[in-house]
């Protein structure tokens, strides 16, 4: 990805890489428009879209008055689409919010007139002795359901990979690992100040998550914040993936759609998260007693998840905004300043629809929209060794040997994928891990992070100890060892590779 | 592009020690085609990485390093006809025996076995798997990962370590970075006793002065990007953190030498019954899994403390796999099955089923002093036992003529105490 | 000087007995209590007179796919010298193809002792 030295000039200037940025800017990328896009961390989607559920909602969660309400349900049925073009996985699994008891079955009729009111298709309530057929697993508890066939889920970091992917292949520019400073209007332009240098353009989108109040407030907006709304979510083994099939809702909470049990495009079961309101925008620290609340509540709707095959665990900071719902509109004193802030959930469902809301306040404010006959809308395969058939496998390792060589063996990813990886962009151990997969499986990178970092070195040309997690102040190694080597001039051999081919 | 299947009589998936020393022990039972198929560019597995000395002196009577324990294996294996196939990974075993792996080379390759023997190993508890809250920097290592960083890579993962988990890598790893130029600040212990070896505490932290905190855990972790700071705390009888006991250590890195468990993944595939005390395949006195023809020994049956076990299991399950293969394995007996009862945490085999004489591993729960296994209805003494050192008993044509007919044998630990008062009421 | 009783754990092997050393009013070994062989006797004295360890580590190899060869050192060496012999292992580079077994320093800081690769490494 470029670096922003001098003076950089667009149509848009999108700042922040999450799924929202990053979907506008796929979609902004079909026309012909000089496109910027900058964001502070060291990839795009690190964000609150690292941390995400992955879940596409079904749309029957918010008032079809409201922002939330109404993208939700057209971010739903974008989806499928979406991801057949950009090869993003998308498992349509459905929904299930789950009634314990007959207090709660006024709760799932509020939700099914609002699913009505939105528009979602094939909302129903279902039995208990119909939802326990479903899902066996579920306790034997509960008295009813709400069931929303099209909801899914989808790996929501893949996603963001993907447009911004599409979108450069398309001519846009990324800047990453660049920090907006300052917002100032020139004229007919607006001076994107960072850390890198300066970005001119007509219009700049603010999706800066949760800075987005801090961006606003640099144009002299100050009538939003922006609160982080802590999730912790914990990850299984692939083993306990199918206790249940749909994800399962608990009937929600005032702050949150509380917590559940979400099986992931992949086939992990991911539960969470917590809902914890705080001020402290880096509080990416999981807690005890997040854990503790997770699992107990967890186990009240899917006893037989146990916590010992929890993997891993991460934390993601919504953004929640002061309004309750999003807040995207042009900047009220600040012409050519669009917010798309406070996306909290269903942001990640709703983001292909926020996408098409900022492209249209833009033709109404004087963007001229042509359509690009050489942008492409497709992102080329990927390829997924897993996920394929013994005689596609025995092709490709035919074609290129590196298939060959499984590298990460939990998740089956293949040296070949994760060259592929770096080749996309990746320049760090968490970019070839969200790109791949390699080492998100139960050794979680025991066994893979010293090739992966021996294939980084070598594809990027640098020493391994340059190699981090996931940009500065991550490094892995510290110094190398026996350093006779070094003095001898001797050629260092990384362990990867060679073999390989041999 | 499929070719038909490889036909193999035996097949052992993982070149580590067990998975050499099953191969030698086939060829040498007769096993016409004896093959091994390893992941890694060589053999030996994870003893490539543990260049410490310790290894084979049961079996050599003399104390080699990893690696030198390896060549012994492998320099046995280049001298024979049996196939190694490096670089090569199983992507699926199915029941029948029939197993497709990847590779460079060979690209998609399918076998048909007589046997296969189950010998991929184990891997690393992780931190998601043991949960300690806080941030994720980097420097979080398992002991494992840190000792490959440093032995095969060449590189030091740190430079002020705290290692979490006294297991023998955990201890051996503390004296590798000490000897390196690291800080190693302390080794902490969920456990009131050290959970490795007591001469690797001796001679990998008494030596270096590294202190050992017991009934201790980490309870956080401090540092956004790389690590900064851990906090330890003591623990209570039930493990859990006591408030007001914590204690910050500045370091850079956090090693975490938790426990291992056995890689059973292909084992599920190929619908293989696994023991949940041992999270390893169930089996015999030969090593046969519940699946006609499926073997299994070293690391992914139960974790061993000595590799010289490893091999000694290793050949059992190498000589009735090509037995197997040959339709000479005699028929079976009657099952006995061996439970363990109080104060055992697993007894392998589980079952008997060819009435020969062998040997009984087991692990004890807690560490004992003056103990008495109780084993049916005889009992073997010991002056000391602990849950890290894996005891091996033999049993006699003389115990099994004893439990003709029975259909379950209990090991069960007791004290000195208890045995005593059991013989004088049977008295 | 007065008499005094130091407990230490064998090493020796992997049951780890633990050592009563029973030192005279010179500092002497006297008596030696809790081995069970011969073995960890000489243990015992050995660490009361001159106490030595094995060490292992790595040195530089080239010419090879691997970085480092493995080595130990034949014997054990005396304990105090421990660091001061991984500072000399630093300055080796060992060409490939190598042996197990094979010198790679014939004499470590003038113990007499030598210091031998500890696996087989393959020429590129």
């Amino acid at each position: 990805m470029m670096q922003a030295n001098a003076l950089y000039t667009a149509d848009v200037a999108i700042v922040g890489g999450g799924i929202v940025g990053t979907a506008a800017l796929y979609q902004l990328s079909q026309y012909r428009l000089r496109l910027a896009l900058v964001e502070k961390n060291y990839e795009v989607g690190w964000g609150a879209t690292k941390a995400n559920s992955g879940i596409v909602h079904g749309g029957f969660h918010d008032d079809p008055s409201t922002w939330k309400g109404k993208l939700c349900i057209r971010g739903n049925q974008r989806y499928p689409e979406l991801c057949e073009k950009l090869d993003v996985t998308f498992r349509q699994n459905g929904i299930l919010m789950v009634a314990l008891s007959e207090d709660d079955l006024p709760v799932l009729n509020k939700y099914l007139e609002r699913g009505k009111a939105n528009g979602v298709p094939g909302i129903s309530i279902i039995s208990r002795d119909e939802a326990l057929e479903l899902e066996p697993n579920l306790t034997p508890d509960i008295v009813a359901a709400l069931y929303s066939p099209e909801g899914g889920v989808i790996n929501p970091f893949e996603m963001a990979i993907a447009f911004a992917e599409v979108a450069q292949a398309n001519g846009a520019a990324i800047f990453t690992d660049t920090e907006v400073t300052g917002l100032k209007r020139e004229g007919e332009l607006i001076h994107v100040e960072t850390d890198k240098g300066v970005i001119a353009a007509r219009f700049v989108i603010n999706a800066a998550g949760l800075w987005s109040d801090e961006i606003a407030r640099l144009a002299g907006d100050d009538y939003f914040t922006i609160t982080p709304r802590k999730g912790e979510e914990y990850l299984t083994d692939k083993r306990a993936g199918n206790l249940v099939h749909r994800t399962i809702f608990p009937t929600p909470s005032p702050t949150s759609k509380g917590i559940l049990a979400i099986p992931t495009a992949e086939g992990n079961l991911m539960i969470g998260p917590t809902a914890l309101e705080l001020p402290d925008k880096a509080a990416l620290d999981t807690t005890e007693a997040g854990f503790r609340e997770i699992v107990t509540s967890v186990k009240r709707l899917v006893p037989k998840i146990d916590s010992r095959d929890i993997i891993t665990s991460f934390v993601g900071l919504r953004a929640a905004s002061n309004r309750g719902d999003f807040i995207i509109e042009p900047s009220p004193r600040f012409p050519g300043l669009i917010h798309a802030a406070g996306i909290e959930s269903p942001g990640l469902t709703a983001a292909p629809a926020i996408a098409e809301v900022l492209t249209q306040i833009m033709a109404d404010a004087g963007l001229d929209l042509i359509p690009n006959p050489s942008a492409r809308d497709t992102r080329p395969q990927v390829p997924h060794f897993h996920e394929l058939s013994n005689e596609e496998r025995a092709q490709l390792i035919a074609q290129d040997p590196r298939f060959g060589r499984v590298v990460c063996r939990c998740e089956t990813v293949t040296e070949a994928e994760i060259v592929d990886a770096i080749k996309r962009g990746a320049r760090t151990v968490d970019g070839v891990k969200f790109r791949t997969r390699a080492g998100m499986g139960r050794c979680q990178g025991g066994f893979c992070q010293p090739l992966i970092i021996g294939i980084l070195a070598r594809e990027l040309g640098v020493d391994p100890t340059d190699i981090t997690k996931r940009g500065p102040g991550t490094k892995i190694l510290v110094s190398p060892l026996n350093k006779g080597m070094v003095e001898s001039g001797a050629e260092m051999v990384a362990n990867s590779g060679k073999e390989g081919q041999a | 592009m499929t070719q038909s299947p490889l036909k193999i009589d035996v097949l052992v998936i993982g070149g580590g020690p067990a998975g050499l020393a099953a191969a030698l022990a086939a060829k040498k039972q007769g096993a016409q085609k004896v093959a091994v198929i390893e992941r890694n560019h060589e053999l030996g597995g994870i003893l490539q990485q543990c260049i410490h000395n310790g290894f084979g002196l049961h079996r050599f009577q003399e104390e080699l390093s990893g690696p030198e324990y390896a060549a012994r294996f492998i320099h046995q294996i280049e001298g024979s006809d049996i196939d190694v196939y490096l670089n090569t990974m199983v992507i699926s075993l199915s029941k029948d025996r029939t197993v497709t792996a990847v590779s460079p080379t060979h690209g998609l390759l399918t076998c048909q076995a007589g046997a296969i023997i189950l010998a991929m190993g184990c891997r690393e508890r992780t931190r998601g798997a043991i949960n300690i809250p806080g941030y994720r920097p980097a420097g979080v290592f398992t002991a494992g990962a840190a000792q490959r960083f440093m032995n095969i890579e060449g590189y030091l993962p740190g430079k002020d370590v705290v290692i979490l988990g006294s297991g023998d890598i955990g201890l051996i790893m503390a004296r590798r970075f000490t000897l390196e130029g690291a800080k190693v600040h302390a080794v902490v212990e969920i456990l009131p006793y050290a959970a490795g070896l007591t001469r690797n505490v001796a001679q990998c932290l008494d030596d270096f002065s590294i202190p050992l905190h017991l009934s201790s855990t980490v309870v956080g972790i401090e540092g956004k990007d790389r690590v900064e700071a851990v906090t330890i705390a003591q623990v209570d009888n039930s493990r859990r953190p006591i408030p007001g006991t914590e204690q910050t250590i500045k370091c850079d890195t956090l090693l975490l030498s938790v426990g291992l468990i056995p890689e059973n993944e292909l084992s599920r595939e190929a619908e293989v019954p696994l023991d949940p005390m041992t999270s390893g395949p169930q089996v015999n006195e030969l090593r046969e899994t519940a699946v006609s023809g499926v073997f299994a020994c070293g690391n992914v049956l139960h974790v061993h403390d000595l590799v010289d076990y490893v091999s000694d299991e290793a050949e059992i399950a190498g000589t009735a796999a090509a037995e197997f293969a040959q339709d000479q394995l005699p028929g079976k007996s009657a099952a006995i099955s061996i439970r363990p009862g109080s104060g055992i945490r697993y007894a392998l085999p589980q079952t008997i089923e060819h009435n020969q004489p062998f040997d009984l591993y087991l692990r004890v729960v807690e560490p004992v002093e003056n103990a008495v296994i109780q084993i049916g209805d005889r009992q073997i003494r010991h002056r000391k036992v602990k849950p890290s050192e894996m005891l091996k008993i033999p049993i006699k044509a003389k115990d099994l003529e004893s439990w003709q007919g029975r259909q379950e044998i209990i090991v069960e630990l007791k004290t000195a105490e208890q045995g005593r008062k059991k013989e004088a009421a049977s008295r | 000087m007065n008499e005094q009783v130091i407990t230490k754990t064998c090493i020796v092997c992997p049951v780890g007995c633990e050592l009563s050393i029973q030192l005279g009013a010179d500092g002497q070994c006297q008596e030696v209590t809790g081995h069970r062989c011969p073995r960890g006797q000489a243990y015992a004295i050995a660490e009361i007179t001159d106490p030595r360890r094995v060490l292992t580590s790595t040195v530089a190899v080239a010419g090879s796919e691997h970085r480092l060869l493995p080595v130990r050192t034949k014997e054990a060496i005396p304990k105090d010298m421990l660091f001061a012999a991984i500072q000399e292992l630093q300055k080796v580079l060992v060409k490939a193809p190598v042996h197990v077994g094979d010198v790679v320093i014939e004499d470590l800081l003038g113990t007499g002792i030598p210091v031998i690769a500890s696996r087989d490494v393959k020429s590129a």
